[in-house]
């Protein structure tokens, strides 16, 4: 390695032990008051040895925790075109809002007549979902996309049960390009999973799909606009064919960012769909949550929403959170207490920041950039598909074809040139996938300087510096890490050295 | 619009290399039925100031925790959090970054989310435990499923003195994959016999610890039977901060342990976001779910930490994965994690001990008062009172009075005529004598 240091430092990058290589007894970060020492009332079931924590103070903890930071890439640092994950701009607004302790300091089971303020948001944030969806009801509750999922498959299982219908409906129709979390919904929801087939242009395939339908289907689970970036052209005749044969639509919404302010899933014949608040409305990813997923529902899944729900009595909001104080079917509960109230709060402060006509801009500006990346790019890479896309554009490693570069390669020279690379190797329906989006928050400006990298790379490649590829990252604070040896004999915490053996 | 950088000639410009006449034309697979053309019924867009007045206006109404004396428990606890903390969670790099997929340049989430698991792993007195789950209920769910998986049976024992939404997760979660539950009934006197209730079938058992009345109980004896039987017992702690003075689990014999982390580092936020926390022995790793991260080394030999055993998870395997869960807590548990470093040994068993104390003090205030009775002899921050008026007017009485006094238990078990009387009351580090006695003279004009 070049220069190496006397710290093993590098400048601003930083070495950084665990914590429990750094502290020692002793140590404290915070003062806490002496106990008076009243005679303890645990039933003998005191804990009888040490916890194992180490000891570090205040601006030792503080140090530590800016220096694993700063071995992050993130959204605020620069480009993050992670495709299927919308890494949009998080407006610190959003963060503001939820720490107003109106919102952050009241607890879920605390009176309702002492949080008429919580329920007005959780109810005008539902209200805002529902016209943007043109659904008719919502489900709060659920934490995150794949939680939502199987908010929404529960829905589908419990309208089933009411006409009767639950032991024969068993078969999910998921497309071949999903999430990975559609078909593990299914089957946690008790449902069998059936592949349907892409076409060449990266849609369903209607015939197959309308061959697949039966008496056996309880519905169907479609990403729109998909995971290849693509509006499903034949979706009202996928509603409606679900819907002849007896079957529910269940859209998954993580794309909803390509369509809101322009399209109502409403409209398209949709039965259900989760909306990730931490895509689209712009909660921050926090380095992999916490995310929420609320649910609309069309008229004949809402009597069916889990607990609990807030509902109008007078003009008194009420949350209703038992079965006996229900007036519908509620399936069941999925979260202790009400659900992601500080993601509400966000989400709201960004939607009421861009209204109605601003959010119809952010789905025009994301398409947009999207479109400037793929008609750029592919010159140079190749498109999976023909024709526009939507928020994301997808290309596959046909390029890469004799390069000996391949598409974990690419991704990680990017990761030199200062970006976060694309998703890769996924959707699974094209060869060695690089899904790109680039989000509206992204200037021209920056989605230039992108394209002449990527351009830069995809001649790179071309010419035969395949090095430059394969010995990538260079630059970061850890080089390529060995996965293989990690899941073979994982050690998943830290354990403390034995002692050193006395000296003789 | 302050967050879209595109001027109306960048969009202009852009239309021209992609050789679109409008933007319309992007939407052109859009069918033209449900396209929307005219404005929804929603406000227009407002600057920072109006929305901040707006919302504001909206949090004033509600009563928030420290404004007040506070004595609500019930699985989500009011505790003093380091400054440092919440300023740390909000560094760009954290906050603002996605789950570890490039392991190179995410070294920082990945640092924090192993010490996270060495944390939880030491508190609970298991083996190992993953990068967090939602919250505490749905762990306590995906802990049964995970039983299920581990023994091939499909029936899970609940104590009743489990949190009534916990079981509600399960029961829910269970009906719908076609798995059996038995759930004992509510038994505030804590003479139930769960143990008798194990059978060749049962794959687990779940008890809380300390219980939904606040009770804390020996394990051991339930672990041996469930063990002799070849089930797990899975052990739900709804205050992570007990088990700085509590025995673990993990020493009384639990297979699964799963608790709600809010306690540490995280505020109230009204039920969310919370962070579940989710512990095991060694031989059930690969039957986890959620992501694990884990210890390797770089092509240079320097320690380094990936995701790891993804073969278990969703983006993988799919129909056949451990769980559908995707996301973690990531930030929640950031915060656990940045909270209990700050505390370190010392300052964990010194606040779990202040909380006790706190609890203690708080009984023998309340004991006193004529209609009131403590019905929990043993207990680390949590109990429950019985009054000779309902749970339910005691509460709003109290709250009238300025105090917020705990949870009826009604509110929970509706329809339980044996807890119409009873109040879940807690008390933490935060309670000050002033806000006890407060509260003791405000039960006394209630009951009186």
């Amino acid at each position: 390695m070049s220069n190496p240091t006397f710290t093993g430092h590098r400048g601003l990058d930083h070495e950084e032990p665990l914590s429990f290589e750094r502290g020692r007894k002793g140590a404290c970060g915070v003062d806490l008051p002496t106990p008076d020492g009243v005679a303890s009332r645990l039933g003998g079931l005191e804990r009888s040895g040490p916890v194992g924590l180490p000891g570090l103070s205040e601006p030792e903890v503080v140090r530590h925790f800016v220096r694993l930071s700063q071995k992050n890439y993130a959204i605020d640092a620069g480009f993050y075109p992670l495709g299927s994950c919308t890494m949009k701009h998080n407006p610190r607004l959003n963060e503001k809002m939820a720490r107003l302790p109106g919102f952050s300091d009241v607890h879920p089971l605390q009176p309702q007549s002492t949080v008429p303020g919580a329920l007005e948001l959780m109810n005008e944030l539902a209200g805002w979902l529902m016209e943007l969806t043109g659904m008719p009801a919502v489900a709060m509750s659920p934490k995150a996309g794949a939680h939502g999922e199987l908010c929404g498959l529960m829905a589908i299982r419990a309208a089933l049960e009411a006409r009767g219908e639950a032991e024969t409906r068993t078969r999910i129709l998921v497309p071949e390009s999903a999430h990975g979390t559609n078909p593990a919904t299914a089957a946690a929801c008790g449902f069998s999973v059936d592949a349907i087939p892409a076409t060449d242009d990266g849609r369903v395939d209607l015939a197959a799909f309308e061959a697949k339908l039966g008496p056996d289907v309880a519905g169907i689970m479609l990403t729109n606009p998909n995971t290849c970036g693509l509006f499903e052209r034949d979706i009202r005749k996928i509603a409606d064919a679900v819907h002849d044969a007896g079957g529910y639509f269940y859209c998954d919404g993580a794309n909803f960012n390509a369509i809101v302010g322009r399209v109502k899933p409403g409209d398209l014949g949709v039965d259900a769909m989760h909306i990730n608040l931490h895509k689209t409305f712009s909660t921050p990813h926090g380095g992999g949550g916490p995310g929420a997923g609320p649910v609309v529902l069309s008229d004949a899944l809402a009597p069916f929403a889990p607990l609990p729900y807030v509902t109008k009595q007078g003009d008194t909001l009420r949350l209703v959170e038992d079965e006996a104080s229900s007036d519908a079917d509620p399936f069941g509960r999925m979260v202790a207490f009400h659900g992601q109230m500080g993601m509400f709060v966000r989400a709201l402060s960004y939607m009421m920041s861009h209204g109605g006509d601003g959010l119809r801009q952010v789905a025009e500006d994301a398409v947009l950039n999207a479109n400037y990346v793929l008609a750029s790019l592919k010159r140079v890479m190749t498109a999976s598909f023909e024709g526009p896309c939507m928020h994301e554009a997808l290309f596959d490693d046909r390029f890469l074809k004799g390069t000996g570069v391949e598409t974990l390669d690419f991704a990680k020279a990017m990761i030199d040139e200062g970006y976060h690379p694309m998703t890769v190797y996924f959707p699974l329906v094209v060869h060695g996938a690089m899904l790109i989006e680039p989000t509206e928050t992204e200037s021209k400006e920056t989605l230039d300087n992108f394209i002449a990298c990527m351009t830069d790379l995809a001649t790179s490649a071309k010419a035969g510096n395949a090095e430059r590829f394969t010995q990538a990252p260079q630059l970061t604070p850890r080089r390529r890490l060995d996965e293989t040896t990690a899941a073979r004999s994982p050690v998943l915490r830290w354990t403390p050295p034995a002692p050193a053996q006395a000296a003789e | 619009m302050r967050y879209l950088p595109l001027t109306p000639d960048d969009r202009q410009q852009m239309l021209g290399v992609i050789g679109a006449k409008s933007i319309d034309d992007l939407f052109v697979d859009v069918p033209k039925a449900a396209r929307i053309d005219d404005a929804f019924n929603l406000p227009a867009h407002q600057g920072e100031l109006e929305v901040e007045r707006a919302l504001s206006a909206m949090a004033a109404k509600n009563t928030s925790a420290g404004s007040v004396p506070f004595f609500v428990g019930c699985g989500a606890y009011k505790h003093h959090v380091p400054a440092s903390v919440d300023h740390l969670i909000q560094r760009s790099e954290f906050l603002t970054s996605y789950t570890p997929y490039q392991p190179e340049i995410s070294q920082g989430t990945l640092q924090y989310l192993f010490e996270f698991q060495t944390q939880v792993a030491l508190l609970t007195d298991m083996d190992v435990a993953n990068a967090s789950m939602y919250d505490g209920s749905t762990a306590c769910s995906e802990a049964v499923q995970m039983a299920h998986r581990v023994t091939r049976r499909k029936k899970a024992v609940l104590s009743g003195a489990l949190h009534p939404h916990y079981r509600a997760v399960i029961e829910t979660t269970s009906k719908f994959a076609g798995d059996t539950v038995v759930a004992l009934d509510a038994d505030p006197s804590g003479t139930e016999d769960i143990a008798s209730l194990i059978d060749s079938e049962t794959s687990c058992v779940v008890v809380q610890y300390p219980d939904f009345f606040g009770r804390v109980h020996d394990l051991a004896d339930i672990a041996a039977a469930a063990h002799e039987a070849g089930a797990l017992m899975i052990v739900a702690i709804p205050e992570i901060i007990s088990m700085g003075a509590l025995r673990a689990p993990g020493a009384m014999g639990a297979d699964i342990v799963v608790a709600e982390g809010q306690s540490i580092g995280n505020p109230l936020n009204f039920g969310g976001p919370y962070v579940g926390l989710f512990a095991t022995r060694q031989k059930y790793v690969r039957q986890m779910p959620g992501r694990l991260a884990g210890e390797t080394v770089d092509v240079d030999g320097k320690r380094g930490y990936v995701l790891t055993l993804s073969t278990r998870e969703q983006h993988i395997r799919r129909e056949k994965a451990t769980s559908n869960i995707c996301t973690n807590s990531g930030l929640c548990c950031l915060a656990f994690t940045i909270h209990l470093t700050l505390l370190g040994e010392q300052g964990f068993t010194r606040l779990a001990a202040l909380n006790h104390e706190s609890a203690v003090k708080l009984a023998d205030a309340l004991d006193t008062v004529p209609g009131a009775e403590i019905v929990t002899s043993a207990f680390f921050n949590e109990f429950t009172l019985k009054t000779s008026k309902p749970g339910a007017e005691v509460i709003e009485a109290l709250a009238d009075k300025g105090v917020l006094g705990g949870v009826p238990v009604s509110r929970l078990m509706p329809g339980n005529k044996a807890v119409d009387n009873l109040i879940i009351v807690a008390a933490t580090e935060i309670n000050t004598d002033a806000d006890r006695a407060q509260y003791a003279a405000a039960l006394k004009e209630v009951l009186s």
